[in-house]
């Protein structure tokens, strides 16, 4: 196996963008990360997208992609698994690389989720779930997140404020990212007084509905050396499956999935939880990160409430988890935000962060979940 | 709309409550399945699911999917049933303050939602408190 590097990087603004369609953002975003890269030809594309048959009623997108893109006849690839489609794409192309199938891959994630309704969004992502067996009764996605934080406040005692410090907390690290929908800052008080969308969660628990790309390029890490920017090295790759019916899972207050895929990730890196400096990771809702950092080994099992509320996860804590914002503030584009996570880890560890920085930050992981955690797929990056 | 076929393939379950049990481990299946996830067995009795259980987990859904929205707000929650199957069902019957986690549940028959005024009609089960 080769190493793989990621060699550019691209993403634009993102949010309610009316005027563009899925294929401009697309090619907008992919031609950021080929030119930051600075690469006259791409071997591969790999595009990750949830459900674009639902949201544009477009399905055969490689083909379409690398069309809009100028790059036929290359190879192109659609991949899907629900929210962690784009972190899925990132892996596939890490694979091409590393097998030496392919030398310059671009990944991308995508997704155009406001030409529909918001009824219809809802439906759109609540395929995620099990169809003939929780969207069947009405559940939907803030739904079943909403039973896993009852389930985790009834184990663990975790409390309302708790679930509001992580919105709080992402909010003021997409406060300083130019790039997020929503960079403004929230109050514990604004999110406890927030409209309910599923009892115990508010609206500002949840991870808006956006439109929006994200893109890396990645070559064999010896090619990378000769490239302009600084190489961010992909070290370590983990994926999981578990049921994606929730009633299904031994214990709703656990991501088996996050566990299992960090665990593999990190291994291959031979490298520890507390050997890296930042996390970008899958608060589709409140409680989701609470539950991840869990899995992730960054807070014992049951005290993720705790560790937000004590600053550990802080953009100044031990352990600063999504510095670009997270779902909650920067977006969440769902076939898009796997990249994403990539894109932001890998600026940090070239230093491009502008104001939100992690200081001397050399080594990240990136966690991106399908779900309710049915798929979750971790990387690890370090720089050169 | 989907073809009535999609639905009327779910009946047994959704109807019956119909549930297979694996022959090598004992693990109950809802729905039924071809191979045991847990011993990889493929040989199952049939058998039915028990009628009631305890509450795991539950939440108030306040903003829907445009086939609920007529019923918004309503309660859904996973139960754990006495055989050890958890079930996810709307949870009727009660004010949503008697909500509790631990609460236990019996399983009835009810419709579920309607294809509009010419559509299909949905049934399936709820638990309602015992």
């Amino acid at each position: 196996m080769r190493d793989v590097a990621a060699i550019g990087v691209g993403m634009t603004k993102w949010g309610e963008l009316w005027d563009k369609s899925l294929r401009t953002i697309f090619v907008e975003t992919a031609l950021l990360a080929i030119d930051d890269a600075g690469v006259d030809r791409i071997d591969s594309m790999v595009v990750g997208c949830m459900s674009s048959g639902l949201f544009v009623g477009q399905e055969h997108l490689g083909s379409m992609l690398a069309d809009y893109l100028g790059r036929i006849p290359i190879p192109a690839a659609r991949v899907e698994s629900a929210c962690s489609s784009g972190g899925l794409a990132l892996r596939q192309g890490f694979i091409e690389v590393a097998s030496g199938i392919s030398d310059i891959v671009l990944v991308a994630g995508v997704e155009k989720m406001t030409d529909v309704t918001g009824c219809e969004a809802t439906y759109a992502l609540g395929t995620a779930a099990d169809q003939e067996y929780e969207g069947y009764h009405g559940l939907t996605f803030p739904g079943l997140y909403a039973m896993m934080a009852l389930a985790h406040m009834h184990a663990y005692g975790t409390t309302r404020e708790q679930l509001a410090r992580v919105a709080v907390k992402n909010h003021d690290n997409g406060s300083k990212n130019p790039l997020a929908q929503f960079p403004f800052k929230v109050t514990v008080d604004a999110v406890v007084n927030s409209a309910l969308v599923a009892d115990p969660l508010r609206i500002l628990d949840c991870s808006p509905i956006t439109d929006g790309a994200a893109a890396v390029v990645l070559c064999p890490a010896d090619m990378a050396k000769k490239m302009k920017k600084p190489a961010v090295r992909i070290t370590g790759s983990g994926q999981a499956t578990d049921t994606i019916a929730l009633s299904s899972r031994q214990d709703i207050t656990w991501l088996e999935s996050t566990h299992l895929a960090a665990r593999k990730a990190l291994a291959m890196a031979g490298r520890k939880i507390e050997d890296l400096h930042l996390f970008e990771v899958h608060d589709c809702f409140t409680i989701a990160e609470i539950m991840i950092t869990e899995a992730l080994g960054i807070a014992e099992r049951g005290r993720g409430g705790r560790a937000v509320e004590e600053g550990l996860t802080s953009l100044k804590g031990k352990f600063p988890v999504n510095p670009s914002g997270g779902l909650k503030a920067k977006g969440h584009p769902v076939g898009a935000t796997g990249v994403a996570q990539a894109v932001e880890v890998i600026k940090q560890l070239r230093g491009e962060a502008g104001e939100r920085q992690v200081k001397g930050a050399k080594r990240g992981l990136t966690q991106n979940m399908g779900g309710t955690g049915g798929s979750s797929v971790v990387h690890v990056f370090e720089a050169e | 709309m989907p073809t009535p076929s999609r639905y009327w393939r779910e009946i047994p379950q959704r109807y019956r409550l119909e549930a297979v049990k694996c022959k090598g481990c004992g693990y109950v299946c809802f729905p039924p399945r071809i191979i045991c996830p847990r011993c990889g067995s493929r040989e199952f009795e049939k058998t039915r699911l028990a009628g009631s259980g305890k509450l795991l987990t539950y939440t108030i859904i306040r903003v829907a999917p445009h086939r609920f929205e007529d019923q918004v707000p309503y309660a859904v929650g996973i139960a754990e049933l006495d055989d050890g199957v958890r079930l996810t069902a709307q949870v009727v019957d009660c004010d949503f303050s008697e909500l509790a986690v631990g609460m236990r549940v019996s399983i009835e028959f009810r419709r579920i939602y309607e294809e509009g005024e010419a559509g299909v009609i949905y049934y399936g089960y709820k638990f309602v408190p015992e």
